[in-house]
Parts: C-alpha cells; structure tokens; sequence
C-alpha cells in the first residue's frame, strides 16, 4: 500500500466509484436495451453521449438557452437522432446476418465522430457547469460534490423510468415480446418498426441524460470524448448481463467502483485503469457470458 | 318462400379468403407451385398435407410473412398480396404459427393482451378477458404466470385464446394438434368448431387427417407445392388416395 486506506479515504472513492459508476450505468442501461430488443451491439451509443454533448453546449453557449431548456432539449433531439439512425443505417439491414448490422454499427460510429471534427472541429470546448450543480457538502473528512448526488439521483430516476417503461406499459410488453420473436410480434398486428424506434428513442434519451452528466464532470467537448465511455458501458452492460437493465446500471456502479478503487489503492496503476475494465469483460465473457443478471437465452 | 335451403345458402355464401395461382420461392427452391384456394365465410377449410409439402409457407404468405413470387390473395374481396403482416392482422386475418409461439418470456395474461394489442377500450377488453377465461379456464388459473410455464397442450390453448383477442374474421391454425395427446387434440377441435359456430372462418392446417376431415366443410390437399386433391370434408374422408396416404399407416388419433 503506498496510501494510508483510512476510513474517511475509502468512502471518500466510494463517492467518486459511484459517480463514475452511475455515468457508466447510464450509458449502459440504453445499450442494454438496444441489445435486448434487436440483439444489436449499438458501437453508435457511445457517440450519441457526445452527439448530446454538443446539443447542450450549442444550446447554452452558442444560441444562450437557459440550461434546463438546453438539456431537456439535448435529450429530445438525440432522442430523435436515435431513431433516424435506426431507420437509416439499421432496419435497411434488419434482415440481413447479424454481423452485417455490427460493422455498420461500426460505421455509424465513425460517421458521427468524423462529422463531429469535420463540422464543429477537434478543439475541446469548455462545458459551462450551471450553479445548481457546482459546490459540494464536508461530511467529516469526506467531501461529496453535489454533482455527485444529482448523478445519483438522475440515474435512479431513470433507472425506474425505464423500468416501469419495459416491465409496466403495452409498448414495453412489445418491447420484451420483440426481443424473443420478432415474427409473432408482427402476427399480432404490431408495426414491429414502431416498437424499435421507441426502443431507439428510450435509449438515446438515457445516452443524452448520460452525456450531459459526463460532460458536467469532464467539461471537456470534443468528438471523440464518446469512445472510451461508450466502450466502458459496454462492459457495463455485458458485466450485467446485456439486454437486463436494471444488470446494466448495476453492472456500471461494479466497473465504476473497480476502476476508482483500482486506483485508489495502487496510484501507480492509474495508466491500466481501461485495460482493468477489458480485463474484467474478457473474464466475464469466457467465466459467465450471461453477466450478473442475464437470463439463457434458447438461441 | 321460394327459395329452397340450398339457393338460400348458395346465395350467402360468400369467399372470405381467396387465392389465385399462388407461387412462393425459397432462394431458388419453389415451395409453392401455383394453387388456388377458397375459403368460403364460416367454413372450416383444411389444407392437408405431408412434411415439407408447403403449408406452413403457403399461410406465411398469406399472413404477409413470405413474399409470393407470383399470384394474388384476396382477403374479403381485397388484394392484401405484398401487405406488411401487421396490417393483414389489422384486416382481422389472425394467423396462428406453427409451434404456437407464445411469448415465453411474458405472463399468460400479457400473451393475450399481445393479442389485443390494439383493443384500448376498457370494456370491450374486459369482455374479450372473460369470453378466453370462459372458455380456458386453465388460463385465468395461472394468468400471472410466464407462458413458457405452461404444457404444451396448454400453450396451444393460449395461442387460440391470443388470437381469440384479436377478434378475427378469418383465423388460420397452423397445425395445432401437433404435438399433443388424443385426447387434447379431440378438445382443440371442439374448441375450433365451436370458435366457428360463433362465426368465424377457420383456415386449419393439419397433417391429422382423420381428426381435420371430420370437422372440414372443405378440404384441400397439397403434395410438392400443388393442390392434388379437393372436396368437401365427408368426401375426402373416402377417398382411397387419402386413406392410402394419411390413414393406412396406423396414425390415428382416435
Ligand atoms: N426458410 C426456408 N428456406 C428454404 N426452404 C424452406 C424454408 N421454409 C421452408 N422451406 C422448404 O419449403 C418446403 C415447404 O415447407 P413448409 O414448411 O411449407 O412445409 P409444411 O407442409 O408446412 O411441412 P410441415 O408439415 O413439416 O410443417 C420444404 O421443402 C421446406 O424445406
Ligand atoms: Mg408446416
């Protein structure tokens, strides 16, 4: 040990663990879904993190929308993004072989993220942090930035949103009856397209609410800022077992708390933080391929 | 009154499901040959048939699940050939798959609201619950319970009771004796008859001949993709190509 691990220490990373982990578990909960509807790997979901990234940083610093009209706003139009690049890039494909739909997914994220540099350009720009967020509380030794907590909060929140969305309403009904036949589905005269472009619109709106989120800790904006978080939600979700959701934010608190305690307890290791969580996936998907929470499934 | 009861019953008859010179390809494998069928209104027809001899892709097509390479289908007088599945269903043309394919991962009750999926209107819901729970009791016993829980005599009677709540006009079984004891198949005809006598038309698949023919106003029999025999039910029955073929083997199910 090359720190003292007192107690006000390790509750102290606890705090940041959980912070990180709940951005993972944000990103991961819409690519879980994605998975668990189409059993498509999104490679896109990542960049649709920085995709609402810029919609919030356009909306407030460019065009001067008070924030919470900006993110409500950012959150809504990946939302619809989502949904055109399923139409677009995806359901053109739906019928094809399922690699087909990984490498253009593939491409979509590509596509966004050289969009990205080619229209708004590679400079990072400053996220501006609203007041509402900034300051934190001393709790004895322990210092919990309100940012933290608003993470917290926004993540449960959505985590039950989403819950109650798949396990309560007729959509979410379909959405689950979808994910294991897609012919019958459409037997019982549902538009099976209009099931996944909801799906598409439920999970780009947690991506949104997750970039924003991300952005506010890491005020950085450039197009690439959605690749290595998209990869961690990734893992998250497989951590999880991909396509459960409530697996998938659990799945992030996991990585996100390893990969700060990781660190806390070893500083010197800091430069193999990403290569923990591939690590942890790699061992997952050769121990448990079904993650914590995945059920079999018969395919 | 004139009329005698045949000329009154010739008059009212009407064709609820129309197919002309249907041909249906796999890649290059020609599934379907060019047949032709009617399916009158409140009858029950039966399309009969081997393995591999084209049913099941033949009521694919029907339902908008395959493309027909050629041909058309009428249903209720309108062209509905190239129609997405979800908008045939919609006309009241409920197709019940091969297998039953319940949603197993879904409560019994969610299976049938699957089935009424477009029904919002509370009462007519609540009528639709108590007409299925009426006649399956075993469903409204374990309606919390995930279809997947159910035997598979049961989940052929929950896939009837989906497609019941989709309130059809024409309802299309493929197979739905498969797998299942004598003694259940004998009580899913009932019911087939019975979902008929309450007026609507039922287009069966089966490969039971002996059970299919005995309820079959109309039946119709389909080897390599073409239709080689046709008549009504009490008829095929006799028939010494049809005894030979389905019946001399020992397969009864009586
Ligand atoms: N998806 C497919 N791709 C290629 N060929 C197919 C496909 N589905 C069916 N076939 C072929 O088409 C022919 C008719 O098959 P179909 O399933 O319609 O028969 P069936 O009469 O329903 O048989 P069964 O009684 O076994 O259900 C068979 O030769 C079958 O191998
Ligand atoms: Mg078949």
């Amino acid at each position: 040990m090359t720190v003292p691990l007192d107690f006000s220490f390790a509750f102290q990373q606890l705090v940041y663990g959980l912070t990180l982990g709940c951005l993972y578990g944000l990103l991961a909960i819409g690519y879980s879904m994605v998975y668990g509807v189409l059993r498509l790997i999104n490679f896109a979901h990542g960049d649709l993190l920085m995709v609402s990234a810029y919609f919030a940083f356009f909306g407030m610093v460019i065009f001067q929308i008070p924030w919470p009209v900006s993110f409500i706003g950012s959150v809504l139009f990946t939302a619809i993004l989502g949904i055109l690049i399923d139409r677009g890039a995806y359901r053109p494909i739906r019928k094809s072989p399922r690699i087909n739909a990984l490498i253009t997914a593939i491409g979509v994220s590509f596509l966004l993220e050289n969009l990205g540099l080619v229209l708004i350009g590679g400079r990072p720009k400053s996220f501006p942090l609203p007041a509402l967020f900034e300051g934190s509380f001393v709790i004895g030794a322990v210092n919990v930035p309100a940012l933290s907590i608003w993470t917290l909060l926004v993540t449960l929140v959505l985590l039950v949103v989403c819950a109650v969305v798949v396990k309560k309403t007729r959509i979410g009904m379909a959405m689950r009856a979808l994910s294991r036949d897609m012919e019958t589905v459409m037997l019982m005269g549902i538009d099976k397209d209009r099931v996944i472009s909801f799906t598409f619109a439920l999970g780009s709106a947690m991506a949104a609410a997750g970039g924003i989120m991300w952005c506010m800790k890491y005020p950085a904006v450039e197009p690439f800022m959605g690749v290595i978080p998209g990869l961690k939600a990734f893992v998250a979700a497989v951590l999880g077992g991909i396509g459960n959701i409530t697996g998938a934010a659990l799945g992030g608190l996991i990585l996100g708390l390893i990969e700060v305690l990781f660190v806390a307890v070893e500083p010197d290791w800091s430069g193999y933080r990403d290569a923990v969580s591939f690590f942890l996936m790699i061992v997952i998907l050769l121990t448990r391929p079904t993650g914590i929470m995945g059920e079999r499934l018969p395919d | 009154m004139a009329h005698t009861w045949e000329q009154i019953l010739t008059e009212h008859k009407t064709t609820m499901l129309q197919i002309e010179d249907l041909h249906v390809s796999y890649g290059g494998i020609r599934a379907i040959k060019g047949i032709s069928i009617d399916v009158g209104s409140r009858e029950i027809v039966c399309l009969l048939g081997s393995n591999g001899a084209g049913k099941s892709t033949t009521v694919r097509a029907i339902s908008g699940l395959e493309t027909p390479q050629s041909g058309n289908i009428l249903f209720a007088g309108k062209s509905i050939k190239g129609w997405a599945p979800h908008k045939i269903q919609r006309l009241g043309l409920v197709h019940v798959p091969e297998g039953r394919k319940i949603f197993a991962n879904l409560t019994i009750r969610e299976n049938l609201l699957m089935g009424a999926y477009h029904t919002r209107d509370k009462v007519v819901l609540r009528q639709l619950f108590e007409r299925v729970y009426d006649t399956f009791p075993i469903l409204a016993s374990r309606s919390g319970q995930l279809g997947g829980t159910l035997s598979g005599g049961e989940q052929q009677m929950l896939a009837i009771a989906r497609a019941i709540m989709s309130r059809p006009r024409l309802l299309i079984m493929d197979e739905p004796s498969l797998g299942l004891a004598p003694m259940i198949v004998a009580n899913v005809f009932e019911i087939i008859k019975r979902i008929r006598d309450e007026g609507v038309t039922i287009f069966l698949i089966e490969q039971n001949v002996n059970v299919a023919l005995k309820i079959a106003d109309y039946a119709f029999l389909l080897e390599n993709g073409v239709v080689s025999l046709e008549g009504p039910g009490y008829e095929l029955i006799e028939d010494e190509r049809v005894k030979q073929a389905y019946m001399g083997g020992g397969r009864s199910n009586n």
